[in-house]
């Protein structure tokens, strides 16, 4: 709890938790696009290939500012997506192949960057390895405002387009039929995406950042049925995720804080999948376990009906008409007998008069059931 | 046993073993699943790592992290399944979270020790030549054994399934109803996926494995449509790349598998550009051709009309061409000998007229 005050009072990690949850704003609205356009991967791409850029920066001006880096970056994974569009467009290259190929195209040639700037015994270039996977303790107040710039003008163009954006996104083919200019604008979305990579570059690093930007909009996805509801819980989660995993790499000296941020973002995912309202795989199992449950004791109760008209509702009788061993037969009763469907009987047992009833309009309703199906055909 | 020769062999294995299984994920449009695989070893390695006692074993390592290549498709497919996730975000959920796991491991159990950060990212194949095995009393290096064996097992595997292959990545729905049992395949394939990945490992690195595994068979796709030549091409190029990345790794003083992944990447870039199935500039060129061509028959059909010969003048407004258009066309004309230039035009020569009117009944 202690930590957590330390947010408001010690300057680096109040920069930390700042500039980490900025990349879960910016990550979280723009996954939300990427998402549901299918281009989860682009992500992916752009971030990987932001290496080759960063390691260019510096080699062609010497300087470790990081805004020049993150600009380096962020036209390295401009190009790439670029690439990736021309491949598909002039060649019948699969779509996850060219994805592929250009992320570890641009992937490789950053590593060789990185490492010949490395042997090259440049001093200053410590530190650089540290966008492979992110290193949020290096957030000063200057990256935090450059965060903002970045994110904040990514932010005001998804809201200035926010009705061409949502069309694109569920109907690009009416768009186009409305004349909007679907290529302009599925490549601002994509430049867009871009500036909330080169947000992330610092605090999750390029191997990772793709899960800053698909994990937050596939939990969000799972709480709602309304985009602007799943871009508002997109943000509050890719945030919620940022600001925790980079507290508790700041926390501890080396400690990548990639991995912590991705690894609580998927904490958050989890708990979406399965249990969001509606939606959560854990009611979907309850509900089916609820229904099977049902089926078996109506069959049941069937089976026990026949036997009763007959007068022979024994252990035994059940236990043949159902190929069941006799002591699950006896347990099928005592189920029954609970339900107040059955009861014990110097013969055995017989069905009650609840019992009867119920077992009366299963049997109705299995005779009415195919004249319907025959009278809706 | 010299150093060179060790580390470029290793490589060649890599590529080779790579390229035979990569052709087949980039024909099954399974591409990134092979990257979920790559990274999603890392956290096998680590925990194979961990049970044999920090022990560098290659076994428990190979079995540990093809399970967790394994369960990276599991739980993709799973995902997928429930329909709560598209395909492409539950591979881009399962492996950060997977390889988020494995590099948080590293850097707090295993930080200095054998295993690396750099060692993750882009292998180590510089060291092949220090890990040497005894063998029959020859000191063979570890890699070549690792490495070669992977190659033969693939290879078998492609030589022995090749028609089962062959059908289920071509007609998955045949292939089923004909009983060979794709499912089975699939798996068969993604564990020797799998396996390539934990093998290239150490060479290579978890991220640069993927450059090996799709970028040659993608640039064999885009030079040939017949699947033994793209086996083949995609092992060519592998190997191509392999050499002129270590040589200019060597020369530039840079990471060997960065600049293997680099060279296979500029492989590509060629192949799409100049294939001549489909380069972007062959295609290009051709069009031009034909639309060279095509202007040239026309204009030789519009003179076969006059009795005179036309003078440029009138051609240039008849068919709104530029001049610079028309002497392009004048020239493929003459090439074709359809057309001759006397002092008052163009006029069609004997072959242009014979052309012009083979056109027309062909036209009729």
């Amino acid at each position: 709890m202690s930590d957590l005050l330390l947010i408001f009072t010690d300057y680096t990690l109040r920069n930390v938790a700042l500039g980490s949850a900025m990349l879960g704003v910016v990550g979280g609205v723009l996954g939300a696009f990427a998402v549901l356009r299918r281009q989860s991967l682009l992500g992916d791409v752009l971030a990987h290939a932001a290496l080759p850029g960063i390691c260019l920066a510096f080699i062609l001006t010497g300087a470790k500012a990081p805004l020049i880096l993150l600009v380096g970056g962020g036209l390295a994974g401009w190009l790439a997506a670029w690439l990736v569009l021309a491949v598909l467009r002039h060649s019948r290259l699969p779509e996850d192949s060219a994805l592929g190929v250009m992320l570890s195209g641009f992937f490789g040639f950053g590593v060789a960057l990185l490492t010949f700037i490395q042997h090259s015994n440049n001093a200053s270039q410590a530190g650089l390895d540290q966008y492979i996977f992110g290193q949020a303790a290096t957030i000063v107040a200057s990256d935090v405002l450059n965060f903002t710039v970045l994110g904040g003008l990514a932010l005001l163009t998804v809201g200035l387009f926010y009705k061409e954006f949502k069309l694109l996104a569920f109907d690009p083919a009416y768009a186009h039929s409305l004349g909007l200019p679907v290529r302009g604008l599925n490549t601002l979305l994509t430049s867009l995406t871009v500036l909330a990579v080169m947000v992330g570059l610092q605090t999750v690093g390029v191997v990772l950042m793709a899960a800053m930007l698909i994990a937050p909009a596939a939990a969000a996805r799972q709480w709602t049925d309304r985009l602007e509801a799943m871009i508002g819980l997109s943000a509050l989660f890719g945030a919620m995720a940022g600001v925790s995993g980079a507290l508790i790499s700041a926390t501890r000296e080396n400690l990548p804080t990639g991995p912590l941020v991705v690894l609580s973002m998927s904490a958050i995912l989890l708990v979406s999948l399965f249990f969001a309202p509606l939606r959560g795989l854990v009611w979907d199992w309850a509900r089916t376990r609820q229904h099977r449950r049902r089926v078996r004791l109506e069959r049941l109760l069937l089976d026990a009906h026949v036997l009763h008209t007959h007068g022979t509702l024994t252990p035994q009788a059940l236990a043949e008409r159902r190929r069941e061993p006799v002591a699950v037969a006896l347990r099928n009763l005592e189920a029954l007998r609970s339900l107040g469907w059955a009861q014990e009987h110097p013969q055995g047992f017989i069905l009650t008069p609840t019992g009867e009833q119920k077992a009366h309009e299963l049997e109705q309703a299995m005779r009415v059931l195919p004249q319907r199906v025959e009278g809706s055909s | 046993m010299n150093a060179d020769l060790v580390i470029i062999l290793t490589a060649i294995l890599v590529s080779t073993a790579s390229a035979l299984v990569g052709s087949f994920l980039v024909l099954r449009r399974m591409a990134l699943l092979s990257d979920a695989i790559s990274h999603a070893v890392l956290p096998g390695i680590v925990l194979a790592y961990w049970l044999s006692g920090g022990e560098r074993a290659t076994l428990p390592a190979l079995l540990g992290a093809a399970a967790a290549g394994l369960a990276t498709v599991v739980l993709v497919e799973w995902l997928t399944r429930t329909g709560r996730v598209k395909n492409d975000a539950a591979i881009g959920i399962v492996f950060p979270a997977l390889f988020s796991l494995g590099v948080l491991a590293v850097s707090l159990f295993f930080r200095n020790v054998h295993l690396d950060m750099d060692a993750v990212l882009y292998g180590e194949i510089a060291y092949a030549p220090f890990n040497t095995l005894s063998l029959w009393g020859q000191e063979v290096p570890e890699s070549w054994l690792v490495m070669g064996s992977l190659t033969l097992l693939n290879l078998l595997f492609v030589l022995l399934f090749y028609k089962e292959l062959k059908l289920a990545t071509f007609d998955p729905g045949l292939a089923a109803a004909l009983g060979f049992a794709p499912g089975a395949l699939y798996y068969g394939l993604m564990t020797l996926v799998s396996f390539t990945s934990v093998g290239a490992f150490q060479s290579v690195g978890a991220i640069l494995i993927v450059a090996f595994l799709i970028i040659p068979p993608a640039t064999a796709y885009l030079l040939t449509q017949r699947l033994p030549v793209m086996l083949a091409l995609a092992v060519g190029v592998g190997v191509v790349s392999s050499l002129a990345g270590y040589a200019l790794a060597i020369w530039l003083d840079a990471s060997i598998a960065g600049m293997m992944a680099t060279v296979a990447g500029l492989c590509f870039a060629l192949a799409f550009l100049f294939s001549p199935v489909e380069g972007y500039l062959t295609t290009r060129l051709r069009r031009e051709r034909q639309r060279l061509e095509v202007a040239a028959r026309l204009l030789v059909a519009h003179l076969a009309h006059h009795s005179q010969p036309v003078p440029e003048q009138e051609v240039l407004e008849e068919f709104g061409w530029n001049p610079r258009f028309l002497g392009q066309v004048r020239e493929k004309a003459l090439q074709a000998g359809w057309l001759e230039v006397v002092r008052e035009g163009l006029r069609p020569t004997a072959r242009g007229l014979a052309m012009s009117s083979a056109q027309l009944e062909l036209g009729s």
